[in-house]
């Protein structure tokens, strides 16, 4: 199964899970996997119109699914699907 | 020796030299007294004194077909050491006739102690025995200009190991003041500056550590109307912000005057760093096109962060500070790089330029010199981001 690596701004939401591991053959299929097991991370991810936030970042294993085909990117079970936020903390 | 025994002594032009220490794979022996190699030198080139050679050339080369070129100050001791050698059993050395003298009249570089105090070279001698830091390149870090954006968790490593590798001149930019709880890892800050202004508690930090480095304080928080002034003097800029707004604003201020930027960011257990080099590499937006909303940027004084984690990526951005200036190694260009403290692993991400960026896409729209300062209002932007 692929595992979905959760950032730490969002595993308040994952009853702090860091990796999950879930089904799913393409990005948002797994995306969707993950929101279905932890529902409070719908609003982090998904726009109302279900479209991915643009401030949030998705990583496939070393690549940003941007420039591949986004949500539709196939995944295969030994993959990683990364969520990356921004961060400003410098202090 | 009689005649018919002397060896000939072959020669080549100072010329012929360079070009040749420029194709490769030959080793080119100076054999003068130190004080005159301190002096001036060949880069590149390996001290033997006349008297030393026969002892100590095995061990500098101890393949005897390796092509050698000898050289004096005016080629006379370097004739005598080429008949050594061949004696010895090398079998192709050569002779750089007329010396370092001709080497420097045909305008050949040469590299030099002279730039360096005899102070500074006993402080760098760490340094300028690295082959890929040598005097030159330590002159570079005497010359080198670098601004840290924060005196805080990340910039506090940074400024105290970039202090110690004797960059010339370091601009710190912070508008707070030390407050106790920042001590458990802003290392450069102490009990006895608590309160006080912390590019002052910097400065006076780097002035106790060393005295090449000029320190510039800029006491105030960046905003639009400042940043270019700030940061136009500057080589390289060092981005520990604790807020978007700031962030976004030095990449869209550092594309326009075509700056680096190492930047960096920390929380709980886990650290970000990537070098933005404009055009040559994405920027901060081709990474992040929108700033998350407040409720997924916690800051490190609402979550917390583990102190050592500025530690690990404040050295790791003084690290591509080094890189940079030097010239030498792979800067973190095209690369993010995450680290977690709880598994200790790093991971590393490409990041690409983004043909829509707005700030440095092919499609960005120019900038009219009379519009250099201007920028949009980023705490909008931001969401009313503001600092930590």
């Amino acid at each position: 199964m692929p595992t979905v690596k959760v950032p730490p701004v969002l595993r308040q939401h994952t009853d702090g899970a860091t990796d999950v591991d879930v089904t799913g053959s393409n990005v948002g299929e797994v995306l969707n996997a993950l929101v279905a097991q932890y529902p409070d991370t719908k609003a982090q991810l998904f726009s109302e119109e279900g479209e991915l936030n643009r401030f949030v970042n998705v990583y496939l294993n070393d690549e940003d699914v941007r420039v591949l085909d986004g949500l539709e990117t196939g995944v295969s079970d030994s993959d990683t699907v990364m969520i990356l936020p921004a961060m400003a903390g410098g202090a | 020796m009689t005649p018919q025994d002397q060896t000939v002594v072959q020669e080549i032009t100072p010329q012929e030299a360079y070009e040749e220490l420029l194709s490769g794979d030959v080793f080119l022996l100076d054999t003068r007294e130190p004080h005159e190699h301190a002096e001036a030198r060949i880069e590149g080139s390996k001290l033997i004194p006349p008297a030393m050679v026969p002892g100590e050339i095995e061990a500098a080369v101890p393949d005897k077909s390796q092509r050698i070129l000898v050289h004096c100050r005016s080629g006379a001791r370097s004739a005598a050491a080429v008949e050594t050698l061949m004696d010895m059993g090398y079998e192709d050395v050569v002779n750089v006739a007329g010396g370092i003298l001709a080497w420097e009249a045909d305008g050949l570089p040469t590299a030099s102690d002279a730039n360096l105090t005899p102070e500074q070279r006993d402080r760098y001698s760490r340094h300028t025995l690295l082959p890929e830091v040598g005097v030159d390149g330590q002159v570079k870090l005497l010359e080198a200009k670098v601004l840290l954006l924060g005196a805080g968790g990340l910039g506090a490593p940074t400024a105290l190991y970039l202090a110690a590798a004797g960059i010339g001149k370091i601009g710190i930019v912070d508008d707070d003041v030390v407050d106790a709880s920042n001590l458990q890892r802003q290392v450069i800050h102490k009990l006895s500056t608590v309160g006080k202004p912390k590019s002052s508690s910097a400065r006076e930090a780097i002035e106790n550590l060393n005295p090449d480095v000029e320190v510039v304080e800029y006491n105030f928080r960046l905003d639009a109307s400042n940043i270019l002034d700030v940061i136009k003097d500057y080589d390289i800029i060092v981005d520990g912000a604790d807020n978007f707004p700031t962030r976004y604003l030095l990449n869209d201020a550092t594309v326009r005057l075509k700056k680096p930027v190492v930047s960096a960011s920390i929380l709980s257990f886990d650290g970000q760093i990537s070098t933005f080099m404009p055009y040559e590499g994405p920027c901060y937006r081709c990474l992040y096109p929108t700033p998350p909303p407040p409720e997924l940027a916690p800051s490190c004084s609402e979550n917390g962060v583990l102190g050592v984690m500025a530690g690990m990526m404040g050295l790791l951005q003084a690290n591509e500070v080094m890189k940079l200036v030097l010239g030498i190694g792979e800067p973190l260009i095209g690369r993010l790089l995450l680290y977690e403290a709880l598994g200790t692993r790093f991971t590393e991400l490409k990041v690409r330029r983004d043909p829509e960026c707005p700030i440095c896409g092919p499609n960005a729209p120019e900038v009219p010199e009379s519009e250099m300062g201007k920028f949009p209002d980023y705490e909008a932007f931001c969401g009313g981001h503001v600092g930590s």
